[in-house]
């Protein structure tokens, strides 16, 4: 059994905070992005807490740690066994481990929390988001202890977090509210009554629910049915309350949310808004604070409402009211989230409040120390949340591993990082796979995105599968710069799934020729011997003679690739001035192509192209351009006559077996050896960073061989079921 | 059409036609000749013939000329024997002769660098082994060591040429003979390109490294229909035979690829990292990698839980020169990893234990495999690196009757042999027998380093309390807890010199490419002896 009070360890202090401090007794601040905090200023002779806790994990208690230090606030992390090492303990003053690695037996653990509050003697406790920070009965027990919530009362909290119960109070409020079935869902056959009555599409999503997990969108009464079963397996697990209800689901929407802030004095703000709808599976992917949406009458309109409601509730901390707009920019209330939301930092960067820092002086007992118009709006930012997954596969399946090489752009302008991880840290399937909330601030929406751009391809990070390419290609693309995005954006522009970013017969002939001349500066290099003089060439090389190859980009499925010769010399021999010629086209590329460098920066033909070289194996090169990484080959000129006769590998087929489409526990199994099983039909749900997946089957058979029980944790690519 | 050669002569033609008075005959008839040289070149290039080329591109495959292309720097190769045929006249074969016969020999150079290379010809008699084509192999392999470069053979033939009878077994052994004395004085390299059977695959077997293309490559003593006819088994080419067979199971094979193309680029790729000879230092490369370079992730790649597993190669692709590590043996005995890299520019050999795998443990496999390589290393005064996280050898019954004693006894031997720069880190477990083993302090080796989390003992502390204290079994606990205390640190091993120093993980790539340099000089004999016995 664990005994908190003997876990408790003290983190040595270097001191670094007081001797780098300009007046004594005034911490360091070492906040993200500070200097994006004019608004408020920390006033260093307010009361304050003393010590508090950080009921969660990552980049959010690193987030938060990092405000408590600013302020002069001692700071206690708990974490789990295998986040020992992580960096949420390593910048806490003190850590407590609550336990084992799985959330249920750690962080969701209120006792050990509550203990662990006990033992530091930590005033109050900042429970992040996710995990305890919607827990009114942890709210009320540490209350009870003595020590204060770093939130909303827990009134606000239960008249919140009830879907249904909210929205009587938001009725009651005067907010716009969508059409809907008023009440809990009893059974799968009444989830299909309803939705008949409210008219498909609907959304099934679950009371208690939020960030996605436990809510589905249904066309029909099948999808209705499994929609049902699904979340409400999800709901129970995820949140420990399976009730659900449906609501029409509004097409071609967006996801607009008003940030507020309120303190215990009955004053409350409105930050403006966030723009959420680029979203994948009901899970945010890129945010933008404000909304290219929303005039400034509208964001009136919504951000009165928002208050409204807030007051209504008697809210006491930074909230989020989430709304649905529709293109006739008629919005409605979809939620209010009583917590910090993961994206609050781009309102942050528009509004010049350190969010935090208000929600450690409003619960303290403080009132805020500003007006609504005093609020400002100042240029544009962005956030793209980084995560480890694969975007190829549904736009972002979870991938773990470690980080054997990770370098945040923080060199970039106006770029802010949040992030809980460094280089050599481990994604593991227990917890959520994000790396890092990517930020990006400037004076317009354009100069923001530049810079996104900029910071995608600085960004550099190797051993876990992660979306940057995704991200990227987003980043660039002609609607999403348009600012024409509703939450069907992913699935509308990319039909067939994220394959890749695609080029322009020009950016073809960069990435060619960068990758060219790559090589050419590897096998310049490879001639260099520093001590092999025993038997010397004729044939003098290096940097003064030109390199032939034939080059190729990878091919589209079924596709044959189109091989280029290239010829690579280096102008008066310099190795960082090469000069590529494809086919007759001459391109020049200068920069240094240090093949040892994680990011070059090179201009190809005047223009800027910021790469990074990700392999170099024999015969081709791997480099990022624009997020994406392209193979491309490049081989010696006399394999153009040879590349024709190699054969393709055949394929597996891949109809006959289901494979674990990532690392996760297997939750269910429904078919076992000799069912007949039809196409379509679900044969195993397994469940990976909390969320539940159902793998179908690929044809009509029988099955052959079931490889999984329920319990189990399988790796990405196992086989768990085989048909005849 | 006037030749090539005959236009070099400068012999005067008039309109092509030559009149055959008794002045011009000696003309006419070096004109002939250098025709028909000519021809036999035009000939020698063709190989078997435009439908054999086509009937081996169709499998998939490149002829014997295109292979060597690839292989070489652009207008490299020079050519031996073109000219050279068989001499058999049984079965009518005197009426079958193609210049060069069924090989393709010559030198060449890659990267800049001499190598000696034959590439036998499927399209000549299926690449059969005759006396002459025995005869041209044992030519350019004498001159490789003479002048101390490489060799590398590129193997796609059908077997002896049954025709030729004991000419043809003549030949096998006269290539083993010298394979044998070429070991260990220049580094010999086998792709093994198509069919190798029967006697053919001792050739291969005994150079340094054998490697296949997927799918078009086998290697067998027997074929399938002699096994069938033998032992009755059912048994198809490529379970036999085949790259995932050599490469994953039987481990004769030290790698594979997916196809001719990758092959030959993928040798190139490790010949750079190759000495040409025995009295050649380990290359030393111009590099772009800082060598004084922290590498951060290293400070947590060992897990906290000393018994989580964790992946040693992560370790060396953060410890080498730009993460290039060109892994020998991939696929087989995973639990030891071993390959080639570059610290500051210099070749170097890694060994390690990787945990992912059977837990790091030594086994026979593993054994075999490390010693193998390890000797290799020392014979081409390769410095080697030795990852140590290594929980003791595989200990039941299927390892001693393997006879686990004698196999590792080779590693043990080759560590012990070796006289090249050593230099060995702990990173986590060395215990018993097995830390021994793994290049320690006892074995000569120069710089021994421990990480922090470093645990070296005669045994884990759950052995150790169930021997030491086997009638106090209600206080196993604590002494587990008691000896852990003691021993699972690299204390120890410090206090007594057995380590030189505990060094920070980041810290370890500067500290080795400081004590590679260092070593540069070192210089170390064995006792004189004719060879030694190592415990084959």
């Amino acid at each position: 059994m664990l005994r908190a009070a003997s876990n408790v360890r003290a983190v040595v202090n270097r001191g670094i905070a007081t001797a780098a401090a300009t007046r004594p007794g005034i911490p360091l601040d070492e906040r993200e992005g500070k200097e994006i905090y004019t608004t408020i200023q920390i006033d260093h002779d307010e009361p304050k807490f003393d010590k508090i806790l950080i009921a969660n994990r990552g980049e959010i208690a690193c987030r938060v740690i990092k405000t408590a230090k600013a302020m002069g606030i001692k700071t206690v992390a708990v974490h789990s066994d295998v986040d020992s090492n992580s960096l949420h303990v390593k910048m806490a003053d003190e850590a407590v481990c609550v336990g084992e690695a799985p959330t249920a037996k750690s962080y969701l653990r209120a006792d050990r929390i509550l203990q662990a509050v006990e033992d530091t003697g930590a005033q109050a406790v900042h429970p992040g988001y996710g995990f305890l920070s919607e827990n009114t009965k942890f709210a009320a027990q540490l209350e009870a202890a003595g020590a204060k919530f770093i939130g909303p009362n827990s009134k606000a909290i239960l008249d919140m977090g009830d879907k249904i119960h909210s929205k009587k109070i938001a009725t009651a409020a005067r907010v716009n509210m969508i059409p809907g079935f008023d009440g809990e869902i009893a059974d799968e056959d009444i989830c299909v009554k309803v939705s008949r009555e409210i008219g498909y599409p609907v959304m099934i999503k679950a009371s208690a629910g939020g960030g996605g997990k436990g809510m589905r969108v249904a066309w029909n009464d099948k999808q209705a049915r499994e929609g049902f079963r699904l979340s409400k397996q999800e709901a129970a697990s995820s949140f420990g309350d399976d009730r659900m209800l449906v609501e029409k689901f509004i097409d071609n929407p967006r996801h607009i949310e008003m940030q507020v802030l309120c303190d215990k004095h009955g004053n409350a703000l409105w930050l403006n808004e966030r723009e959420c709808s680029i979203q994948r599976r009901n899970q945010k992917v890129i945010e933008e604070a404000p909304s290219s949406f929303v005039p400034p009458e509208m964001r009136q309109a919504m951000g009165e409402q928002a208050v409204q409601l807030a007051k209504a509730v008697g809210y006491d901390s930074a909230g989020t009211v989430e709304f649905l707009v529709d293109s006739q920019r008629n919005f409605y209330f979809l939620e209010m989230n009583t917590r910090l939301q993961v994206e609050h930092p781009i309102t942050e960067c528009i509004t010049g409040i350190d969010i935090v820092q208000q929600m450690l002086r409003v619960a303290y007992g403080h009132a805020l120390p500003l007006t609504q118009k005093q609020v400002p709006l100042n240029g544009w930012a962005f956030e793209s949340r980084v995560y480890a997954e694969d975007p190829y596969k549904g736009f972002g399946l979870p991938s773990v591993g470690r980080l054997s090489k990770y370098v945040e752009p923080r060199h970039v302008e106006g770029v802010r990082c949040d992030s809980g991880i460094r280089e050599g840290s481990e994604i593991s399937i227990y917890y959520d796979p994000l790396i890092c909330k990517l930020v990006t601030h400037g004076d317009n929406r354009e100069q923001a995105l530049n810079r996104m751009a900029d910071a995608l391809d600085n960004y550099v990070i190797r051993g876990v599968t992660h979306n940057i390419p995704l991200l990227r290609d987003i980043v660039q693309e002609k609607r999403f710069r348009s600012g024409n995005i509703t939450t069907k954006y992913l699935t509308e522009v990319y039909p067939e799934g994220f394959q890749g970013a695609s080029l322009s017969p020009s950016e073809q002939d960069t990435v060619i020729a960068t990758a060219a001349a790559l090589n050419a500066r590897k096998l310049a290099r490879a001639n260099q011997y520093l001590n092999q003089q025993r038997q010397r060439s004729t044939h003098v090389a290096s940097f003064s003679k030109a390199y032939k190859f034939v080059a190729a980009l990878p091919a589209k499925e079924g596709e044959k690739p189109v091989e280029h010769a290239v010829e690579v010399t280096f102008v008066n021999g310099d190795p960082n001035q090469a000069q590529v010629n494809i086919g007759g086209k001459v391109i020049d590329i200068k920069g240094n192509a240090n093949l040892a460098l994680p990011v070059n920066q090179l201009v190809v033909n005047g223009e800027e192209v910021t790469t990074q070289i990700v392999g170099k194996r024999a015969g081709e090169i791997t480099i990022l351009y624009k997020g994406t990484p392209f193979k491309v080959k490049v081989l010696p000129e006399q394999a153009v006559n040879y590349l024709q006769y190699m054969k393709e590998k055949a394929k597996v087929d891949l109809s006959t077996v289901v494979l674990s489409p990532m690392p996760g526990a297997i939750k269910n199994v429904n078919v076992k050896p000799g069912d007949l099983v039809s196409e379509g039909q679900q044969l195993v749900v397994m469940e990976a960073m909390k969320m539940q997946n159902s793998l179908h089957a690929g044809k009509t058979g029988r099955v052959k061989a079931v490889n999984v029980k329920v319990g189990a944790t399988v790796d990405e690519g196992e086989v768990l079921v085989e048909l005849e | 059409m006037l030749s090539r050669f005959a236009r070099q002569l400068a012999v005067p033609v008039y309109n092509g036609v030559l009149h055959p008075t008794r002045a011009t005959s000696s003309i006419a008839h070096t004109i002939k000749v250098a025709h028909k040289i000519d021809e036999t070149r035009e000939k020698a290039l063709l190989g078997g013939g435009k439908k054999r080329i086509a009937a081996q591109h169709a499998r998939g495959k490149l002829t014997a000329r295109e292979r060597v292309d690839l292989l070489l720097d652009k207008n490299t190769f020079r050519e031996y024997d073109m000219f050279a045929e068989h001499t058999c006249s049984d079965f009518g074969m005197q009426k079958e002769k193609y210049p060069g016969d069924s090989v393709v020999t010559g030198r060449g150079e890659i990267n800049g660098r001499t190598v000696f290379v034959f590439s036998q010809d499927f399209t000549v008699f299926g690449g059969s082994l005759s006396s002459i084509h025995a005869k041209k192999i044992v030519k350019i392999m004498r001159e490789a060591m003479l002048v101390g470069a490489p060799v590398i053979g590129l193997n796609d033939s059908g077997g002896a040429r049954i025709q030729e009878g004991v000419e043809s077994l003549a030949g096998y052994a006269d290539i083993f003979q010298e394979n044998v004395l070429a070991s260990g004085v220049v580094p010999q390299i086998s792709l093994i390109m198509g069919p190798c059977a029967g006697g053919a695959v001792y050739s291969p077997a005994l150079t340094d490294f054998t490697f296949m293309v997927r799918d078009t490559s086998y290697l067998f003593i027997t074929g399938p229909d002699v096994v069938k006819a033998v032992t009755n088994e059912e048994v198809t080419q490529e379970e036999l035979g085949g790259a995932k067979t050599h490469t994953v199971t039987s481990g004769v094979a030290h790698g594979a690829f997916d196809n001719d193309v990758d092959a030959l680029m993928s040798l190139r790729e490790l010949f750079n990292y190759l000495p040409l000879s025995n009295t050649d230092a380990s290359p030393v490369r111009a590099a772009e990698d800082p060598w004084d370079r922290s590498v951060p992730s290293l400070d947590t790649v060992v897990p906290l839980e000393s018994t989580a597993a964790y992946n040693m190669k992560d370790v060396v692709h953060a410890l080498v020169d730009e993460g290039d590590f060109f892994e020998i043996m991939p696929d087989y005995a995973k639990n030891l990893v071993i390959g080639f890299a570059r610290m500051n520019g210099r070749t170097v050999g890694i060994v390690g234990n990787n945990p992912k795998f059977a837990a790091g443990c030594l086994d026979i496999n593993s054994s075999v495999k490390g010693a193998r390589f390890v000797r290799f290393c020392d014979a081409f005064n390769i410095p080697l690196i030795t990852l140590v996280d290594v929980p003791g050898f595989l200990p039941g019954t299927s390892q001693e009757y393997g006879g686990i004693i004698r196999h590792g006894a080779k590693l043990l031997y080759a560590f012990a042999e070796a006289t090249v720069p050593k230099i060995t880190i702990i990173t986590r477990k060395a215990f018993g027998g097995a830390y021994d083993v793994m290049s320690s302090k006892h074995l000569r080796g120069d710089i021994n380093y421990a990480w922090p989390t470093a645990e070296v003992a005669v045994m884990g502390a759950k052995g150790a309390v169930s021997i030491l204290f086997r009638n106090d079994k209600e206080h196993a606990a604590q002494h587990e807890e008691e000896y852990t205390e003691l021993f699972s640190n690299p204390f120890p091993a410090a206090v007594r010199g057995f380590v030189d120093d505990i060094i920070v993980p980041s810290e370890t790539r500067k500290k080795v490419c400081e004590d590679l340099n260092m070593l540069e000089s070192k210089s170390l004999k064995n006792p004189w002896k004719k060879h030694g016995n190592i415990p084959l």
